[in-house]
């Protein structure tokens, strides 16, 4: 049987294999329309929005000295919130680090997400880890980890043990294009193909890893390709059109939850900003590739859209931008206020309990002098 | 009672693990139809089947990778490594992931899963067969290190490590797989983690050792004995967190300590064992401690038993430690 994802595949071949719904005059491709109300497509664009928004604030207070570093998405707002929408709520997210706006589509409190930017004694993980490398189990979000692929192997092994006991889980794992050179990739969609898990492999494919372009991960006619060795099915879907992100996930979700295996989605999108806020990309990027990317923007695309509907008029955005803006101050203000982690916590969680050596370390570091450069 | 060797009590382990808790699995190359190479896990596919107990591709990175998806999920991985030897493709896991999971994400995730995986020399295996790398895994936080020597232990720790809440690395002793015997209880017990065992008392000199060369240790004291030295000789059991007090209750009543372990020895287990009684029992050493380890080469094949610190080597560092003034 010929899945619909092959099929999409086949229809578009004429288009660069690239599924797209949304066209240039903000008008929907009928054949693939996800069908989303009015309601629903205010709410993406909001939620899109909201992450732009949120990255232009986190970067400023990493110029001002204020919170350490900043990976941002500018530019691929579309992948992440469509994608992250088009999961159940059954379902998992396995991040790779640039999606907070998933894990605040899926109900990461902001506060916390700014709790972890400054390291504080309410960050979900407990200033353990860099800005941006948080947790939220509540949100069906995984851990983020820095180093590369990781969650790859981590995310079929968890859609493994949901199919294992029957439960109708699909899991997502999200990947930057750099990552498809990675071990883990090879490993997972491996055994994903092998076990036929419910898993979703989401390919970011912004066009860069730090400075290393795409033509020097693969010589491969595109990522989606990769899928073919390892008998998951690839798409390739325009990033920066979220209703095309939306129809190309929720159809690999149901592929996935009918017992059908894994598909590997290559969204194509671009990089508008640097890796993170300590990455200068004038070094290694002309300005001028960015010019064609800025006409594709995903928020603006979505808001021609709008426009079109009638929905979400000037004024209710400016609104919506000023609210926001009051949210992200008090967020700010909060955090910033709120104290760092107690000393003693650097023991705790290493194991479940404490052994005699970290007992030993703890009383040693309590009893010791206090380091002289203030916590951030 | 039962008489077992290592490999029949760490199967019987795993079976009363898995009839009781379903959530225990069983993965790694060849240990579902065929029972492992060691034939460790043999039986448990017929009776489990091939959901809990699964042949995976030939990938240790994919295997400790998809364990700790598994472990997120709520179930209890049990992967093998088929030798410890190729353990280095999950390194990135087990160090970066499954040691950090509970700590990096403010105790709101766990990876526990233990991760079984032969270990030694002394078998014709060369290089790639042979190797004894826990310092290695001792060194990142987060990871207990567990490595029996006798199938009662080996049963006891193996059931105790399943249901620590911690994630283990349980290194067994192959080349003593078969060979060492004892009674073994039917049903299930669990010998404590962190608790090492006196396997023979003696006042002149303490001897650490664990796995396949506790016996070279025992050997060697009873050979000491014979020339009026009476070594006391420590099983560790538990690598890390390493039973410390037995450790030092020892050296402070013999004055006088050797460790033997199998790896190389700058930067071994050994190292760290020396400087912990250094710190604490400093004033009670009468001699100065000895390492028999292997060396600082790579594992080798022809000549293996020149490279392991066998009893020939242990007695002669056992007799000059005890009679140094």
């Amino acid at each position: 049987m010929t899945s619909a994802i092959e099929s999409i595949y086949t229809e578009f071949a004429s288009q660069d294999d690239v599924v797209r719904v949304l066209k240039s005059d903000g008008s929907l491709d009928p054949r693939l329309d996800p069908g989303l109300s009015a309601e629903e497509a205010v709410y993406l664009y909001r939620h899109m929005l909201l992450t732009r928004l949120v990255d232009e604030r986190l970067v400023t207070l990493q110029r001002q000295g204020r919170i350490g570093f900043h990976i941002g998405s500018l530019g691929e707002e579309a992948t992440i919130i469509g994608s992250a929408f088009a999961m159940r709520k059954q379902d998992w997210l396995f991040p790779c680090y640039r999606e907070f706006g998933a894990a605040l589509l899926r109900g990461f409190p902001l506060q916390r997400y700014f709790d972890n930017m400054f390291g504080n004694a309410n960050d979900p993980v407990k200033g353990r880890q860099m800005p941006d490398h948080y947790t939220c189990k509540e949100a069906h979000f995984g851990s983020v980890s820095s180093p590369i692929g990781t969650q790859i192997t981590q995310a079929v092994g968890f859609a493994w043990a949901a199919k294992i006991q029957k439960h109708d889980v699909v899991v997502l794992s999200y990947f930057g294009e750099g990552a498809t050179s990675s071990n883990e990739f090879h490993n997972g969609l491996n055994f994903a193909g092998v076990f036929r898990t419910p898993t979703v492999f989401f390919c970011r494919n912004n066009g860069w890893a730090i400075s290393v372009p795409i033509e020097r991960q693969t010589a491969s006619r595109s990522f989606a390709d990769k899928g073919e060795a390892y008998g998951v099915p690839g798409v390739r879907v325009d990033g920066n059109d979220i209703f095309a992100v939306i129809a190309v996930t929720r159809e690999a979700v149901r592929r996935a939850a009918e017992g059908q295996g894994a598909t590997l989605i290559e969204a194509i999108t671009y990089r508008m900003g640097g890796h993170s806020t300590s990455d200068d990309p004038t070094r290694y990027r002309d300005k001028a590739l960015l010019e064609p990317w800025s006409d594709r923007d995903p928020l603006g695309r979505l808001r021609g859209y709008l426009d079109r509907q009638g929905l979400f008029p000037e004024a209710e955005e400016l609104k919506f931008r000023s609210e926001v803006d009051a949210r992200l101050k008090e967020a700010v203000d909060v955090a910033e206020k709120t104290h760092a982690p107690a000393l003693e916590t650097l023991f705790d969680d290493v194991y479940a309990s404490l052994p005699w050596h970290l007992e030993e370390q703890k009383a040693e570091l309590l009893a010791g002098p206090r380091a002289p450069a203030p916590h951030h | 009672m039962p008489q077992m060797n290592m490999v029949q009590a760490i199967n019987d382990a795993l079976r009363i693990a898995m009839r009781k808790d379903e959530r225990v699995v069983v993965l790694g190359e060849d240990v579902g139809k065929v029972g492992g190479v060691f034939r460790v896990t043999s039986g448990l596919f017929d009776e489990f089947g091939d959901s809990r107990v699964v042949d995976t591709p030939l990938s240790e990175g994919g295997i400790i990778g998809a364990a700790v998806g598994m472990a997120l999920y709520g179930m209890v991985p049990v992967p093998e490594i088929q030798f410890s030897d190729f353990i280095w493709p999950a390194y990135d896991q087990i160090v970066s992931e499954v040691a950090k999971y509970r700590y990096r994400s403010g105790g709101e995730y766990t990876s526990k899963m233990v991760i079984r995986t032969p270990v030694g020399g002394g078998i014709r295996g060369g290089h790639y067969h042979s190797q004894h790398p826990e310092a290695q895994f001792i060194h990142v936080a987060g990871l207990k290190v567990v490595c029996p020597s006798n199938p009662y232990d080996a049963k006891g720790l193996l059931l105790a490590s399943i249901s620590d809440p911690d994630p283990v690395l349980f290194f067994e002793p192959k080349r003593v797989y078969r060979a060492a015997k004892g009674d073994v209880p039917e049903g299930e017990y669990t010998v404590p983690l962190e608790s090492a065992s006196v396997a023979r008392e003696g006042q002149h000199v303490t001897v650490i050792a664990y796995g396949a060369m506790l016996y070279e240790a025992i050997d060697a004291a009873e050979k000491a004995a014979a020339q009026g030295v009476e070594a006391e000789v420590i099983d560790l059991r538990t690598l890390w967190p390493v039973d410390i007090e037995t450790i030092l209750t020892s050296v402070k009543k013999t004055g006088r300590l050797v460790i033997v372990h199998e790896a190389p020895k700058t930067c071994g287990f050994g190292s760290e064992l020396l400087s912990l009684v250094c710190e604490k029992a400093f004033y009670h050493l009468e001699a100065p401690p000895v390492r028999v380890t292997g060396y600082d080469t790579p594992f080798p094949y022809t000549l293996e038993m020149e490279y392991l610190p066998l009893s020939h080597r242990i007695l002669p560092a056992l007799l000059e430690t005890a009679r140094a003034a």
